[in-house]
């Protein structure tokens, strides 16, 4: 099979997203972040922040139905693919917004993979969900589950659950008689233990389960071959989410350097500004570019996808430290400081270059095709 | 036209450039043609590749999107294909790629009919071959300080100065000519002309490169006489028509199917991989260092999202701005390029030192040649760092550095 030239990238799905970008820049999420966030800045008193989300976005982005659009028609949803579903991560990233979108965008792909119909249906009812998959030492790979099934009961803990303060539900890989199977896990069955992380916009945690009820989505044995068909589409969403990211970071240092002016020029003028600035342009197109691409092989070229999508993030993983490090530099003083917005985009980067792996990660296993 | 229609012709297109290019693949010269088409020196190789692009274009597979009366094919969208499959085909490059890439597209915005009529068909057959006549010792980077000077007399202009870094300059019968009109107006003082080789006051120096190849030229310029129908737009205009070749130089416009090399970027990929597979070092492949893998998978990753930048390029609702992509085609190719043949190096470790014609050197010493070689992409046609200031300028709105 080949792609389409144009990345698939439909009228409609250009209109999509250019209705998410002006609604997340009337929204504004990070004003809302940041009075959530009032008080809880000193690491060194240990407060736990709360996981905080715009709910009345949520609920409006659910009455424009992008919460199912990449659910199948035949579980109630619009039925795109993840070419739709990385333009709208792309502008979250964008706009660094705190929401369960995000994690049940994941959520979705695998629940694709697995032929999870009834829990899709949840999701297209307004079930938010997240992946509960990591081990301890932040393995990836089924077998390496800390979870154990007894029947329809789990017991066991899971690690690095993205949004883990804000789902209704969590996807559990588990390890039963007959092998590995994923299952489906109502938020009020578990303990969601929060992590204290960098990362202002996002939130994490363990999820500790005492025999909770599940219900299964993918076989004992199976969720090995699930999750490695959906591994494409997780790391194609998040290298979306850091070409959003990385295109806010450029076009806010850009700014930055007309206005801010020293030596009593725009500090834009001097070469040892502006081509650091020209440097995140395009590492951030070089994702970009790579993102479209792994997004249109997941849907029109399967054979190929894992590979563009291990580029994609590899590259993507790359930008993001790259740029929040020169957005941050480039600002100077301010730059380093709690008011700077660049600072919650900074942090936002260094949480999404290590999820699902960083770029010398997907390199390594890239290199293992040739 | 229907867009399926359209797409169908286009494919059926692809399938005749494709079965062409393999049919009349050409024999290999009696001697290696250098790596790319800016180093050709010699006259068999000029012969051998005139030929050839005679040939190409006669296919259809030049100037293919050109109305024909100027000598072109009169297609739509051909030829993007056409030029994606010369590359594919690892056939020669075209001799006449300044022709092709820069003479061409800024005559089919600047030039008159007569001039268009008069120069492009022979552009396109390769019969005659073009150099270009913009960087002077004084004037590289900052290419607006130029010195060469026109004087008009009469219907003529009188020439005097010299150029350098000139590219076929001993082959070429005609080059583009930057010269300064007003000596008072740096911006509007400058005015472009296509000046004729092959007459008095025109003399040609080979300048051999740290390669030990002389690619290029310094052309000195003595009263040379050139008739007013020869300039192109208008008197003062020259800095303005200027900047739109170099746009064609930096790979903005499709052009009219200039390949200046035969290489594909992900070919060099591919051979870099096998490279390391098969050397050596302390009885380990290096493929199996991953210090090694890393970098090499690193450019690959470039590499490809260079490819995808240029299909993203022609996606008005996601490139960011129409100039935004296409202007960094040429600093980041060059960089690319570059990085690759240094990692070749590394790859090849102590025997990287052994070049051309040594009996020990690995492919004939392609890698340290080709490495040296590719300072000509990052300082050529306005450096890396030119290329940044004006990706700063032009995309980002940053202030003017000058």
């Amino acid at each position: 099979m080949t792609q389409p030239r144009d990345f698939g990238f439909s009228e409609e799905i250009q209109m999509l997203k250019r209705d998410v970008q002006r609604f997340l820049e009337e929204r504004q999420p990070i004003t809302g972040l940041r009075a959530s966030l009032a008080g809880t800045e000193d690491p060194h008193r240990g407060n736990v922040r709360g996981g905080w989300f715009d709910r009345e976005a949520w609920a409006a982005m659910q009455e424009l139905g992008w919460h199912l659009l990449a659910v199948p028609e035949s579980a109630g949803g619009v039925g795109m693919g993840l070419v739709a579903a990385a333009a709208v991560q792309e502008e979250i990233g964008r706009a660094a917004c705190p929401t369960p979108l995000t994690s049940t965008l994941q959520a979705t792909f695998v629940l694709r993979e697995a032929g999870a119909e009834t829990a899709l249906a949840k999701i297209a009812a307004g079930t938010s969900m997240s992946l509960a998959l990591y081990s301890q030492d932040g393995s990836l790979e089924a077998e390496d589950t800390e979870v154990v099934a007894d029947g329809d009961r789990l017991t066991g803990t899971a690690w690095f659950v993205q949004d883990a303060q804000k789902s209704d539900g969590f996807i559990v890989a588990a390890r039963a008689a007959g092998g590995v199977g994923l299952y489906y896990v109502d938020a009020s069955a578990v303990t969601v233990a929060p992590d204290r992380i960098v990362d202002l916009t996002r939130d994490q945690g363990c999820i500790e389960l005492k025999g909770a009820v599940a219900e299964v989505i993918a076989a004992p044995g199976s969720a090995g071959d699930v999750l490695a068909r959906a591994l494409p589409a997780l790391l194609t969403l998040v290298a979306a989410d850091i070409a959003g990211a990385a295109e806010w970071q450029l076009q806010t240092t850009a700014e930055y350097a007309k206005v801010r002016e020293q030596f009593d020029r725009p500090i834009g003028f001097f070469q040892a500004v502006k081509h650091p600035i020209v440097n995140m342009m395009i590492a951030a197109d070089e994702t970009r570019s790579l993102m479209y691409n792994a997004a249109a092989a997941y849907d029109h070229d399967p054979a190929d996808a894992l590979r563009c999508a291990r580029l994609a993030k590899s590259s993507a993983s790359d930008t993001a430290e790259f740029c929040a490090n020169r957005s941050t530099q480039l600002h100077g003083g301010i730059g380093f400081t709690w008011e700077a917005d660049v600072q919650i985009w900074h942090k936002r980067q260094m949480h999404s270059q290590f999820l699902f792996g960083d770029g010398a990660w997907q390199r390594a296993r890239l290199a293992e095709q040739f | 036209m229907s867009e399926a229609t359209q797409l169908r012709e286009q494919e059926e297109f692809r399938e005749y450039c494709r079965r062409w290019l393999e049919e009349n693949r050409p024999a290999p010269p009696s001697t290696t043609l250098p790596q790319a088409a800016y180093e050709v020196t010699y006259e068999d190789h000029r012969n051998y590749l005139v030929d050839w692009q005679a040939k190409c274009y006669e296919a259809g597979l030049i100037a293919t999107d050109v109305a024909r009366e100027y000598g072109g094919h009169g297609h739509r969208n051909f030829q993007a294909i056409a030029s994606a499959e010369v590359r594919r085909a690892n056939v020669p490059y075209f001799l006449n790629w300044i022709g092709l890439g820069m003479t061409a597209p800024t005559l089919l915005v600047h030039g008159t009919e007569e001039q268009k009529k008069r120069f492009l068909p022979p552009i396109f057959t390769a019969a005659e071959i073009w150099c270009q006549g913009f960087s002077e010792p004084g004037a590289g980077s900052d290419l607006v300080s130029l010195q060469t000077s026109a004087v008009k007399d009469g219907d003529n202009w009188i020439i005097n100065g010299s150029k350098v870094w000139t590219s076929l300059g001993a082959l070429a019968s005609w080059m583009l000519l930057l010269a300064r009109t007003d000596k008072n107006d740096k911006y509007n003082g400058i005015t472009y002309f296509m000046a004729p080789m092959d007459q008095p006051g025109v003399t040609v120096r080979p300048i051999h490169k740290m390669t030990g190849e002389c690619g290029f030229n310094e052309v000195f310029l003595e009263n040379v006489i050139i008739p007013d129908h020869l300039r192109v737009d208008a008197v003062g205009a020259g800095w303005k028509v200027a900047m739109s070749t170099l746009t064609s130089e930096r790979g903005a416009a499709a052009g009219v199917g200039a390949v200046a090399s035969s290489e594909s970027p992900m070919g060099a990929i591919h051979q870099l991989i096998e490279l390391a597979k098969r050397t050596r070092r302390n009885g380990r492949a290096v493929w199996d260092d991953p210090v090694w893998r890393d970098r090499i998978m690193k450019i690959y990753e470039r590499t490809e999202a260079a490819v995808q930048n240029g299909r993203r390029a022609r996606i008005s609702s996601l490139n960011g701005g129409a100039m935004r992509i296409p202007l960094q085609g040429k600093v980041v190719g060059s960089e690319i390029g570059q990085e690759m043949h240094q990692i070749a190096l590394g790859v090849l470790g102590q025997r990287s030192s052994l070049y051309v014609h040594d009996k020990h050197a690995e492919e004939d010493g392609r890698w340290a040649l080709g490495y040296m070689n590719t300072y000509t992409g990052t300082i050529s046609g306005g450096s890396s760092e030119i290329q940044r200031n004006i990706l700063g300028e032009r995309v980002l709105g940053l202030p003017k550095t000058k």
